[in-house]
């Protein structure tokens, strides 16, 4: 009898433009890249995945159901390279089949650096939700799951919320199963529903791979082993990135034929049933409560922050980041704290990570710089032009050295012009 | 296996990476056990024969025997003469006229060094016959050898007819091993004689050993010479492991170095190196940007530094051996290859070596094995500088780089590079 609960993950970056420490201006995202990936994946995943899921649901008059997590980042550009998505995702919100979570606008590690920020960003976004699809979110989803303890309280504390969703990593659960509702440790209220890594990554990451004993995966195949479960679980969670559906699953492999057929088979036994989070989380009382002191998130082989926050440069680009809230904030200046603010889109970090022989064929796909140094350099650039907008300073950075004096000149015999020499920083065009 | 090598260069007689390459591949491969018989056409200077054994001086008329203490499967041959790898005829021929004032003054009576006494053989007056003549001892001392050997390696161009003539007359099949081609030496001013010779060596080898994939499609697309005869095998990088301290120098520490270090010719890319050091210091002021090595661009840019009125901050060194390039790498903060064109590039991992980040061109064979490097192309001055201003100005780069780049260097292994041939020879020993 166990539920399956599908919820995806929809997210695109903005990407930064080549920003050189020569650049003086507040360009510093790259809108015709940006574009031109937003309506690829439009094509490829998600208009194709809309049309198909919505088609389901009104073949199965509503006993299909699913949820979305759509970053606010991705709202706007969609809004902008490609508004039919919209009025697909409008569709799709308006058979009462599908549920929206709410997360952090900006797809940020805010948790991690800023609780001011954090809780921004969140009521930013649920505003967003309500405004497109009408719908106020009562689930939390964190950026690529990271979670801990801390974070449940938090989000009980908010009194927004009914359950906060994250990994079902082993090292949390011990021998027991992501296949029940769980209770953080030290919440009251908030319930805890746990992603089945096994069974999503057959989907998200295994689909398609021929060295896998159990490929082809087809939808009966699938549906027979979420039936397994049957009296070992609830509810099996299904949570994956909705670009599974065609950008990293492609359309010859397959993906869409089964995820056409797999609501069918899966609905073949009277006792199943799809379930949104929310209908999970009023269907059934948790078994237990799980103890997460430590940082978990869905990424890669260690389920940690490694990814965004394993090296050096990653690490100092984020404090760098976030210490610039309060003069950020100051400034009052809407487009200035936007920028900050795009600039907290976790995809920067990752483009960071050096941890390439292990799981670096995930990180370099995405990557649309030749290396980590180079999204670096790049980055830090942009904020130290940030920095001098909201300092108004000449350099923005105490490492720029001492101020400059022209020995150049001396040097050749040629003695500068006038006792005040312009600087030659280019103040005005900062500002 | 007994392998026939016909080399340039050799530490510690060495002008750039070539010599460097050489002594790290028979290295290794004397580890492996493989025999080399080292043919050089190097005069040997009584100061550097301490550490070497004179095993039959005289036997030849104008070649020594020499075998290394240190490589006890390697035999070398040295045959007087003043070819040196990166030279041009003009400076060729100015090394003669030196060379017969020498002996000028060999026969008034100054004898001041045992090497003059046996250059008693009439030098040609041009390259192309000294490179003929190199191939005639060669020859001669094959047959010394009494073909006793499985496989002729020539390394680059000088050596291409000596290992024709040598395989010509033992049978023996003809490796050639190309660390780079004329089209990187001179751009598209390339000496037609030197290119004929090279398209010979390649057309005549039965497999060709390229130093990178870049260098391989050169030698694809300039020279015609078909894929499935050209492999590649990286060079390696000889570890140093831990050095003495060091003695300092005049350079404040509140300075930053930048360091080029190489030849100061067109190939190298120096005049990219100044005009980016110029935008560096249009925004940083502590910086000083050191030229190591010395090459027929030097004046130039001496001049090109003053020109643009950054001459205070830069340092040129001449060139430097030994412990002063052990010197000049542990203060530099960051290492700048601006090549035009560079088949390998063996300093920049030496600088990873030594914990020194890098920023490469992307116009060289060892981008293609770097991940941890900085890449750039040679003629994006603005990025150079964009990249050198990043490492000095935000240690966690310099840090990450440092210590990923030092972890790989330690994967790029002479023993792997020797190997690799060894395969190489194998299949080519192969009955059809």
């Amino acid at each position: 009898m166990p539920s399956v609960c599908f919820y995806f993950q929809v997210h695109q970056p903005v990407r930064l433009r080549h920003y050189t420490v020569f650049d003086k201006n507040d360009q510093y995202f790259d809108d015709h890249k940006n574009g031109t990936i937003c309506r690829k994946v439009a094509n490829k995943c998600y208009l194709p995945a809309n049309r198909l899921l919505l088609d389901t649901i009104r073949r199965l008059g509503g006993r299909f159901k699913i949820a979305y997590s759509i970053t606010g980042i991705l709202l706007e550009q969609l809004q902008q390279y490609a508004p039919e998505v919209m009025s697909t995702f409008d569709a799709l919100a308006r058979t009462g089949c599908v549920e929206f979570l709410a997360e952090t606008y900006y797809h940020s590690l805010s948790f991690l650096y800023s609780r001011n920020e954090f809780a921004e960003q969140i009521n930013k976004h649920i505003e967003a939700i309500n405004y497109y699809f009408g719908q106020t979110p009562r689930i939390f989803r964190n950026t690529e799951l990271i979670y801990n303890n801390d974070l449940a309280s938090l989000i009980e504390s908010m009194d927004k919320f009914d359950a906060i969703i994250t990994e079902g990593a082993d090292h949390i659960l011990g021998f027991r199963s992501p296949n029940f509702v769980y209770r953080p440790q030290g919440c009251k209220k908030l319930k805890l529903l746990l992603k089945n890594y096994s069974l999503s990554d057959d989907i998200a990451f295994r689909f398609s791979n021929r060295s896998w004993p159990q490929w082809p995966l087809t939808a009966d195949k699938f549906a027979q082993w979420i039936h397994n479960i049957n009296g070992n679980g609830n509810v099996v969670n299904l949570f994956m990135d909705y670009e599974t559906l065609g950008e990293h699953q492609w359309e010859d492999t397959g993906i869409f034929d089964f995820m056409r057929h797999l609501p069918e088979e899966i609905l073949k036994h009277p006792d199943n049933s799809f379930k949104t989070p929310s209908e999970v989380v009023q269907s059934y009382d948790n078994t237990d409560t799980v103890d997460v002191p430590h940082i978990i998130s869905w990424a890669d082989t260690e389920r940690d922050l490694s990814a965004w926050l394993g090296n050096a440069m990653q690490s100092n680009a984020i404090h760098e980041l976030y210490r610039l809230e309060k003069k950020i904030k100051e400034t009052g200046d809407e487009k200035i704290i936007t920028d900050w603010r795009k600039l907290q889109v976790s995809d920067h970090f990752y483009y960071m990570c050096t941890k390439y022989f292990a799981d670096g064929d995930v990180h370099k796909y995405f990557n649309p710089y030749d290396s980590p140094y180079d999204s670096y350099i790049n980055f830090m650039n942009v904020l130290d032009s940030l920095h001098c907008r909201c300092t108004g300073s000449e350099t923005g950075d105490k490492l720029c050295s001492v101020p400059k004096q022209d020995t150049t000149k001396s040097i050749l015999g040629v003695e500068p012009k006038g006792k005040n020499p312009p600087s030659l920083q280019p103040t005005d065009q900062i500002t | 296996m007994k392998i026939f090598m016909l080399g340039w260069e050799f530490p510690p007689f060495i002008s750039g990476g070539l010599g460097t390459a050489c002594y790290g591949l028979t290295r290794a491969m004397d580890q492996l056990g493989m025999e080399v018989i080292f043919v050089l056409p190097k005069m040997v200077e009584e100061k550097y024969t301490t550490h070497v054994k004179l095993l039959g001086p005289g036997s030849r008329k104008s070649a020594f025997s020499l075998k290394s203490s240190e490589l006890k499967n390697v035999k070398f041959h040295t045959i007087s003469s003043p070819l040196e790898p990166y030279s041009t005829a003009e400076v060729y021929q100015k090394r003669i006229e030196e060379t017969l004032r020498l002996k000028r003054e060999a026969q008034l009576g100054h004898f001041t060094s045992a090497s003059q006494l046996v250059t008693s053989i009439d030098y040609s007056s041009d390259m192309y016959s000294e490179v003929h003549r190199y191939a005639a001892i060669a020859a001669e001392l094959a047959e010394y050898e009494h073909y006793n050997f499985d496989i002729v390696h020539a390394h680059d161009w000088m050596t291409y007819p000596a290992g024709i003539t040598v395989s010509a007359i033992s049978g023996k099949p003809l490796v050639i091993h190309v660390h780079s081609t004329e089209f990187d030496r001179s751009g598209e001013h390339v000496n037609q004689m030197i290119y004929d010779i090279e398209r010979q060596g390649m057309e005549r080898a039965d497999k060709i050993i390229a130093v990178s994939h870049f260098t391989r499609n050169i030698i694809i697309s300039r020279y015609g010479i078909s894929g499935d005869k050209v492999e590649v095998v990286y060079n390696g990088v000889q570890r140093n492991g831990s050095w003495s301290s060091l003695s300092e120098t005049g350079i404040k520490k509140d300075e930053k170095i930048v360091l080029f270090l190489g030849r100061i010719t067109m190939q190298k890319g120096p005049e990219y190196f100044l005009h980016a050091a110029k935008k560096v210091l249009n925004i940083m002021e502590n910086v000083k940007f050191v030229m190591a090595g010395s090459g027929d661009l030097m004046h130039r840019s001496i001049e090109l530094a003053a020109e643009l009125g950054i001459g205070q901050k830069v340092l040129f060194t001449g060139f430097l051996r030994g412990e002063d390039v052990q010197k000049i790498y542990k203060m530099a903060d960051l290492y700048v290859m601006p090549s035009v064109s560079e088949p390998f590039g063996i300093a920049p991992l030496e600088a990873l070596d030594h914990d020194v980040p890098v920023i490469i061109s992307k116009q060289s064979g060892v981008s293609e094995v770097l991940m941890h490097a900085l890449k750039v192309d040679f003629w994006d001055v603005d990025e150079i500088a964009n990249k050198i201003i990043a490492v000095l100005k935000y240690p966690p780069l310099q840090m990450t780089l440092r210590s990923h780049g030092n972890f790989e260097v330690r994967k790029l292994r002479w023993k792997d590079s020797a190997a690799k041939c060894a395969k190489i020879y194998e299949d080519l020993l192969l009955p059809v």
